[in-house]
């Protein structure tokens, strides 16, 4: 059992290696390993999570056999195990759903596409599991770098929008590697939970809480938390389906995560609220980042540049949880991590389904769909419900959550912020929802006209029914019913994992 | 004071410096490598953070010698120095994609000027 946090990062890495060897040859065998690896760490990740729950204990590996304080440790507590599961399982979604979506988009560099996913969700596997704050660092790059790949094979400006978002990336892990310095020369550890117990009696020094704040900054530039969000745009805009389809659901929010965990389990209680404006700073910039981020997504065109300025506020979301730092409002903000995961994931696929199957990329080009792949677009509906937050679905739940924590830390203006960017975010979706069920005539003619840029009849014969071909549609209808299904049975997660991951706010 | 100041500290100021320039060149600079350019001279001052953060006068590396027996003061510490190796190393990695990423820009735009590339994707949108 102690051996579980080591298994869930080395097997991906082992796995993207080994296809990238293997996958030069043999594409479908490289395809195979990547995603067996993702499958097992998955599964791993799953045990971890019914594990920890019942024993109430985090299960804890030393690296190398060298005890914590000296050496690197893996740390599968409630929160790491609620984490690892969400972006392992996304992983593997979106590698079932990835060879024929590649195929279309950005055919020729499938052989390099595979490992990059699996050496990102090693990246961000590590990033939710370790308890060392330089290990952060190594892991938070390891993603980064497979997210640039992953990210540039895409339109023709992919190779520049990921470039800047490269360097911001370089800014943000600079900022946090720095800050892990000044923490490090102020309190002689880089172990999570030894710097947590000697940190006490250095809170007035002023390179802790300038450490503090460089790491939250990095963090949150590598959150795209408004206005760092700059280059999120074009980035999910210019890059492949399947790549986005996995890096906007997960990648933020493991830096999220990340200052989460800096919250609850390496400064005291009451350092990030109290003793610096940390917290006020996030909810204020998310604040601003929700509105903004809403309103911009309701006059764009392109579809998946809709859903990146979404994006923008919807991490704001786990933003305001982090700055309400109370209890009910961070669960809000952590239970909103794996909603807007699934939910945007969802989005991102059937955008990818829709250009695999039409080649239509632009909403208003989008008329009649719903005749068209009719299925693909229930799924669509079901994540609209979702991110406009109607009950039963996923995303009503956590917004209640933030609403509660909104109205116990007296803050009304964020309160009507989270109401308003519901109803921002009602007219952009339900818009599409109106074009797509349209029911015009001549509809079917012009959607023909646009299926020259799709796929070619050969590829189409694969397909069921006129929709996308099952290896496409399964991993949607499995988000889909999660987006549900996660709505329901919120109460599970929230009372065995999150309840317990929050406690050090109440001071315990 | 204030040559005390300079003098216990000026390690410290040239690093301030260097990532001043650094983050100067990423923001300021419409070119794409120069942008590139001021990346690894952040990345190099964060380096030079920690290795002056470790740095002890008369200390030897952190292997035990009969000469200076147990006391860990004449010993360097070597963590510090393993976390600059690793970030080294990750810094490279990323100064490698980062010129990759330029070359397709490149050949894709005809050019590594900022606002030129982007008038050009304005005008393909």
């Amino acid at each position: 059992m102690s051996q579980l946090p080591a298994l869930i990062p080395t097997t991906l890495i082992l796995a993207g290696l080994l296809s990238l060897l293997v996958g030069l040859r043999s594409l479908r065998a490289g395809h195979l390993i990547a995603l067996t690896g993702t499958v097992v760490s998955f599964l791993v990740s799953v045990i971890g999570l019914l594990e920890v729950p019942s024993s109430g204990q985090p299960i804890r590996y030393a690296l190398g056999g060298w005890i914590p304080p000296i050496g690197i440790e893996f740390v599968l507590d409630h929160l790491a195990a609620y984490m690892t599961t969400l972006v392992t399982g996304i992983g593997v979604l979106v590698l079932i759903y990835a060879p024929r979506s590649i195929r279309h988009e950005s055919p020729g560099k499938a052989a390099l596409t595979y490992p990059s996913m699996a050496l990102l969700v090693a990246g961000l596997a590590g990033m939710s599991i370790t308890g060392d704050l330089f290990n952060l660092y190594v892991f938070l790059e390891i993603a980064a770098l497979a997210a640039y790949a992953l990210l540039a094979t895409g339109r023709r400006g992919g190779a520049f929008a990921t470039l800047r978002y490269l360097l911001i990336g370089a800014v943000g892990g600079g900022f946090y590697l720095l800050g892990v310095g000044f923490i490090y020369f102020s309190v002689g550890s880089i172990n999570m939970a030894d710097v947590a117990a000697r940190l006490p009696e250095l809170l007035e020094s002023r390179s802790v809480i300038s450490g503090a704040v460089l790491m939250v900054l990095g963090l949150a530039l590598k959150m795209g938390l408004f206005p760092l969000h700059f280059w999120m745009p074009d980035v999910y805009t210019n890059a492949p389906s399947s790549s986005a389809a996995l890096i906007a659901p997960i990648m933020t929010k493991v830096s999220a995560y990340a200052i989460v965990r800096l919250m609850l389990d390496v400064f005291p209680p009451g350092f990030f609220t109290e003793a610096l404006p940390i917290a006020a700073t996030i909810g204020w910039m998310s604040a601003a980042g929700i509105l903004f981020g809403s309103i911009i997504a309701i006059g764009q065109q392109d579809y998946r540049r809709m859903l990146a300025y979404s994006s923008v506020g919807q991490i704001a979301y786990v933003g305001l949880g982090i700055a309400l730092a109370n209890p009910i409002g961070l669960i809000g903000g952590l239970l909103h991590i794996v909603n807007h995961a699934l939910m945007k994931g969802l989005l991102f696929l059937i955008g990818g389904a829709i250009q695999w199957r039409t080649g239509l990329v632009r909403i208003p080009d989008m008329v009649g769909l719903g005749k068209k792949m009719p299925w693909t677009m229930y799924a669509f509906v079901i994540a609209v419900l979702a991110m406009v937050g109607i009950p039963p679905t996923a995303g009503f739940f956590s917004k209640v959550y933030l609403m509660i924590g909104a109205v116990q830390a007296d803050a009304w203006v964020w309160f009507a912020v989270i109401v308003l960017s519901s109803l921002l975010s009602a007219i952009y979706f339900f818009r599409m929802v109106e074009f797509v069920f349209r029911d015009v005539e001549g509809a079917e003619e012009s959607a023909d006209d646009s299926a020259t840029g799709g796929v070619s009849a050969d590829e189409l014969r694969g397909a069921v029914a006129g929709e996308v071909p099952p290896s496409m549609f399964i991993p949607i209808a499995i988000l889909s019913a999660a987006v549900i299904l996660v709505g329901v049975f919120n109460f599970l997660i929230v009372r065995a994992l999150l309840e317990p991951a929050v406690a050090p706010l109440l001071g315990g | 004071m204030t040559i005390e100041f300079f003098a216990g500290r000026y390690p410290y100021i040239l690093i301030a410096v260097l990532l001043a320039i650094g983050l100067y060149g990423m923001t300021m600079k419409r070119n794409l490598l120069k942008k590139v350019i001021g990346m690894t001279i952040f990345q190099t001052a964060i380096y030079l953070f920690f290795i002056q953060g470790a740095f002890k006068q008369g200390a030897t590396i952190p292997v035990y010698t009969e000469e200076f027996g147990t006391d860990p003061t004449l010993y360097m510490n070597p963590l510090p120095q393993v976390i600059v190796l690793t970030a080294i190393v990750v810094g490279v990695a990323i100064t490698g994609v980062a010129l990759s990423l330029l070359l397709v820009t490149y050949r894709r735009f005809g050019s590594l000027d900022e606002e030129v590339i982007i008038q050009s994707m304005r005008e393909s949108a």
